[in-house]
C-alpha cells in the first residue's frame, strides 16, 4: 500500500493512499469538528463544519476551503485546520443549525449526549446572532419502540445512510427541499407503519441530536451507539465479529 | 429561389399567436389557389427579435423582409409580398408599418455562430436540417480527423463552457477520454433554469439537430457510446422537437452506434449543477456531491461522464467546419468564439444576440437593445445590468463599457452565467431585485448543506429588513459576514453564487443600502 505525506498544522503526517484529510488530522492528533460525519458511513459533506484550508504542493493556486470528511489526502498538501476564518464560519454554521431548529437542550432525551451540542462547545457559541425561525415540525411516535421528533433534527443523514448502507432497508429519506427538507419514513407515513422497518435501531444509535430516540426514555436519558456503524463495517469487510475472538 | 415564408416557431412567438398567423398564411396561400409559384410556408426557429413576436421573414425576388406584431388578418398581404417586384411592392408598402429594419444594430451587429441556421431551417425536417449542411461536420470529422485530432481542434479554438463556469472545453473532452479503457457517457445539460435566460431553449426549439450533430462529434471524440440530453420539463416544445429530431436521426443511421436519449428533468433549478444532474438522471435525490471526484472521472453509473451545456456543444459542428483558427479569432483572449444571450427586462428590443466575446454591455444593452423603453442619455435610461441571474450581479451603468467576457464579469462581482441579462431601469430598487433572486435561491436551496438551506433565509429576512427600513448597521454588518460565509462554504456553486446579487448590490449600490438603513430615534441612522 503506498503512503502519502502531508502537513497538517504544520505537523508532518503519513497515511495510506486513500485517507481522507480527516484521517490525515486525526494522525496528526488535531481534532476537526464533525456533525454529519460519522465513520462507517459514506461522507456527505453536508454540514460543513469540517471544511479545512488547503493548499496545492507548488501551483500558486489560491487556497480552497474543502470538507475534510470527503476529500482524499494527497502528497505534500498542506492543510490548515483550525484559521480565525474558519473559527468564524464553524461557529456560524453551528449558530445556523441552532436558529433553523427547536433545540432546547433543557428538557432534550439528549442532554449531555448531544453533538450539536458538542458542536457549540467546540466552536465556542454562547448564543446564536441569528434569530431563530421557530419552525413547525411534528413528532412522530407510531414506532413501538423509537420516535422521530423533527423539531431536534439537523437533516445530517446519518440515518438515511445507516439504514441504507448498513442495515440494507432504506426505510428513511430525505423529501422537499431547501428550509422545507424534513427526513420521512417509507413513501412519506407514520414510522411504525413501515414494513421494511426492521426496528433495528441503528438510526437511534448514530442520531447526533435527540431527534431519534427510544420511546421510554426521557431527558437527559439518550442511549446513542455511534460507534457501531464503524464496528460494523469493519466486521463485514475483515470477515471478523467480536464474538469470534480476535482483536475487532 | 422559390419564394418563402418564414414564420418563427419559437416559444416566445407561439405565445404572440405565431401559430395562429402560420396557420392563416396556409389557408389564404389555398384561397389563392397553391400553383408551382405558390411561396413555401416554413415554420423555423427563433427569428431573435422575440418582443416584436409573432415574426414573420418573407425571402422574395423583391429580397428579404422581416415583419413583426403581424395580425393574422393580414396573411394575404404577407403572401403577396414574397411575389415578383411589382406585386410584391404595393404589399410591402402596405406593411411598411410592420416591417423591421435588418440594418438595425441589434440585427446588424450580430455574429451568428451557434445560431447560424436558426431561423433558417424546420426544426422538424432533418430534410431541411441536412440540406443546411448538418452532420456533413460529423461524417468528415469522422472520415478524415482522428479523436485526438478533433479535441485538439476544440482545445485550438478556446472554447469554454458555456453553462456559466467557463471551464476550457478541450480540456474536459481530454480528460474524459484519457481515463482507464471502459464505458463513457456523453451528457447535454439543457437544465437552463436562471431566471431571464432562453437561450438554450432556442437552440432546442429551432435547431435540434445542431447540438445532436455536436453530441455526436464530442461522443467520437471521447469514446461515448451513449449520451443524454436532460432537458427541463418547463420545455415542452423543445422536448417534443428533440425527440423527433432523435429518432428522424436515429432513423437515418446518422448516428452510427451512438444511442441518444433526452432525460426530462422533474422541476428543480439546482439539476442544472453537474453533480445534482447525474444524481437526478440515476433515478435519486437531486442533490449536488462535493467535487473531487469530478463527472469526467467518476460520473454516470460510475463512468467517466461529459457533460456540457447545449450551447457549447450547438458551437462544435461550425468551430470544426470554420476551423479553430478562424473561431479563435473571434472574442478576446482569454474568451473566444461567440455568446449567445438573452436580452430581457426594461430593454426595448427584447430577445436573442449572439456577438463575438468582448462586446461591450453598452453595445449589447443600448445600442442593440435599444436601452430603457422611453429612456434616455448616453445609458438610454439603464440602470443596471443583471447577468448570471441568482448566481451573478448588477452591473451599474456606469460601468457599462466592461467588455462582455468571463474574467471582465467576474472582476466585476457579477459572472457571465449562461447568458441571461436582464435590464433594470430607474425605478427599480436594486435591493429589491436582490431580495428576489434570494428568494429564489431560498426556494430553490435542495437543502443539503447548511449554509445554503440555513443561511439563505437568514440573509433572505435580513433583506427583508433592508427593504422595509427596519434594518440597523448591526444587519448590515452581519449581511457582509454572512454573504462571505455561505459563499465560502457552501458545498456546490449555486449555493455558492448565491449571495453575489446581494454582493454585488453592497458594492455598486452602496449608497441605496445606506440610505435603506433605518433612521434612529435620535435622527442620524
Amino acid at each position: 500500500m503506498s503512503v502519502l505525506t502531508l502537513w497538517v498544522d504544520g505537523a508532518a503526517v503519513a497515511v495510506p493512499a486513500g485517507a481522507s484529510l480527516l484521517e490525515a488530522s486525526r494522525a496528526a492528533n488535531v481534532e476537526v469538528p464533525t456533525l454529519c460525519h460519522l465513520d462507517g458511513l459514506a461522507p456527505v459533506g453536508a454540514c460543513r463544519l469540517c471544511l479545512v484550508e488547503v493548499d496545492l504542493p507548488g501551483d500558486g493556486s489560491p487556497t480552497r476551503l474543502v470538507p475534510a470528511c470527503s476529500t482524499a489526502a494527497g502528497e505534500g498538501l498542506v492543510v490548515r485546520t483550525a484559521t480565525v476564518q474558519l473559527q468564524r464560519f464553524r461557529r456560524m454554521a453551528v449558530e445556523l443549525l441552532f436558529a433553523e431548529g427547536n433545540h432546547v437542550c433543557a428538557f432534550c432525551v439528549a442532554n449531555g449526549a448531544c453533538e450539536l451540542q458538542d458542536a457549540a462547545v467546540a466552536v465556542g457559541m454562547d448564543h446564536s446572532r441569528f434569530p431563530f425561525q421557530y419552525p413547525r415540525r411534528h413528532v412522530d411516535a407510531s414506532h413501538p419502540h423509537f420516535v422521530i421528533d423533527h423539531h431536534r433534527c439537523i437533516l445530517c443523514t446519518r440515518c438515511v445512510r445507516v439504514c441504507d448502507e448498513i442495515e440494507g432497508a432504506h426505510v428513511w429519506d430525505v423529501a422537499n427541499r431547501g428550509s422545507h427538507c424534513q427526513i420521512i419514513a417509507g413513501l412519506d407515513q407514520p414510522w411504525g407503519t413501515v414494513e421494511a422497518c426492521t426496528s433495528c435501531g441503528k438510526c437511534v444509535d448514530v442520531c447526533p441530536t435527540g431527534a431519534l430516540a427510544h420511546n421510554d426514555d426521557t431527558t437527559a436519558e439518550k442511549r446513542a451507539a455511534r460507534e457501531r456503524p464503524a464496528l460494523l463495517r469493519s466486521a463485514r469487510e475483515r470477515q471478523r465479529w467480536h464474538n469470534q475472538g480476535g482483536p475487532p | 429561389m422559390a419564394s418563402m415564408l418564414r414564420c418563427c416557431s419559437a416559444s416566445g412567438c407561439r405565445s404572440a399567436g405565431g401559430e395562429a398567423l402560420q396557420q392563416a398564411l396556409v389557408e389564404a396561400r389555398s384561397r389563392a389557389g397553391a400553383g408551382d409559384g405558390a411561396p413555401v410556408i416554413k415554420a423555423v426557429g427563433c427569428l431573435r427579435l422575440c418582443s416584436r413576436g409573432p415574426l414573420v421573414a418573407v425571402d422574395g425576388p423583391a429580397g428579404s423582409v422581416l415583419y413583426g406584431e403581424v395580425p393574422s388578418a393580414r396573411a394575404a398581404e404577407l403572401l403577396e409580398a414574397c411575389a415578383a417586384p411589382p406585386r410584391a411592392a404595393a404589399a410591402r408598402r402596405a406593411l411598411a408599418s410592420h416591417a423591421l429594419d435588418l440594418r438595425h444594430p441589434f440585427f446588424a451587429l450580430q455574429e451568428p455562430v451557434v445560431l447560424e441556421t436558426c431561423g433558417l431551417i424546420d426544426p422538424e425536417s432533418i430534410d431541411d436540417a441536412m440540406a443546411h449542411g448538418a452532420y456533413s461536420t460529423l461524417h468528415r470529422c469522422q472520415a478524415e480527423l482522428t479523436p485526438a485530432q478533433v479535441r485538439e481542434q476544440v482545445r485550438l479554438s478556446g472554447l469554454r463552457g458555456r453553462g456559466g463556469a467557463g471551464y476550457p472545453t478541450g480540456l474536459k473532452w481530454d480528460t474524459v477520454a484519457l481515463q482507464p479503457p471502459g464505458p463513457r457517457w456523453l451528457v447535454a445539460n439543457a437544465d437552463e433554469g436562471d431566471p431571464g435566460a432562453f437561450m438554450d431553449r432556442a437552440v432546442l426549439e429551432g435547431d435540434p439537430h445542431r447540438l445532436i450533430e455536436g453530441m455526436a462529434i464530442a461522443a467520437w471524440a471521447v469514446g461515448a457510446d451513449q449520451g443524454l440530453i436532460y432537458v427541463r420539463a418547463e420545455y415542452p416544445l423543445a422536448i417534443a422537437r428533440l425527440r423527433r429530431a432523435l429518432a428522424e436521426v436515429q432513423a437515418r443511421g446518422q448516428l452510427g452506434s451512438l444511442r441518444l436519449r433526452v432525460r426530462v428533468g422533474a422541476g428543480a433549478y439546482v439539476c442544472g449543477e453537474e453533480t445534482a444532474l447525474l444524481a437526478s438522471i440515476q433515478g435519486r435525490r437531486g442533490n449536488p456531491r462535493p467535487r473531487p471526484p469530478y463527472p469526467a472521472q467518476l460520473g454516470l453509473w460510475g463512468a467517466p461522464t461529459l457533460i456540457n451545456n447545449v450551447e457549447t456543444l450547438a458551437a462544435i459542428p461550425a468551430i470544426l467546419r470554420r476551423g479553430a483558427a478562424d473561431y479563435a479569432a473571434l472574442g478576446t483572449a482569454g474568451s473566444r468564439g461567440t455568446k449567445v444571450f438573452s436580452l430581457s427586462g426594461a430593454v426595448r428590443h427584447t430577445g436573442l444576440v449572439e456577438v463575438p466575446m468582448g462586446t461591450s454591455l453598452r453595445t449589447i444593452v443600448v445600442t442593440m437593445g435599444g436601452g430603457v423603453p422611453g429612456g434616455e442619455g448616453a445609458d438610454g435610461g439603464v440602470k443596471a445590468v443583471q447577468t448570471g441571474g441568482p448566481s451573478g450581479g448588477c452591473i451599474p451603468a456606469a460601468l457599462l463599457d466592461t467588455p462582455v467576457d468571463y474574467e471582465g464579469l467576474r472582476a466585476l462581482g457579477s459572472m457571465m452565467g449562461s447568458g441571461g441579462m436582464v435590464v433594470i431601469d430607474q425605478a427599480t430598487g436594486m435591493l429589491e431585485l436582490a431580495r428576489y433572486f434570494m428568494r429564489f435561491s431560498v426556494a430553490e436551496s435542495c437543502g443539503k448543506c447548511v449554509p445554503c438551506r440555513a443561511g439563505t433565509v437568514q440573509l433572505l429576512q435580513l433583506l427583508d429588513r433592508f427593504c422595509d427600513q427596519r434594518a440597523s448597521p448591526a444587519d448590515l454588518a452581519q449581511l457582509h459576514d454572512l454573504c462571505a460565509m455561505v459563499k465560502a462554504t457552501s458545498l456546490c456553486g449555486l449555493g455558492q453564487c448565491a449571495p453575489n446579487p446581494v454582493l454585488s448590490t453592497l458594492r455598486h449600490f452602496h449608497q441605496e443600502v445606506v440610505s435603506a438603513l433605518a433612521v434612529a430615534p435620535g435622527g442620524a441612522p
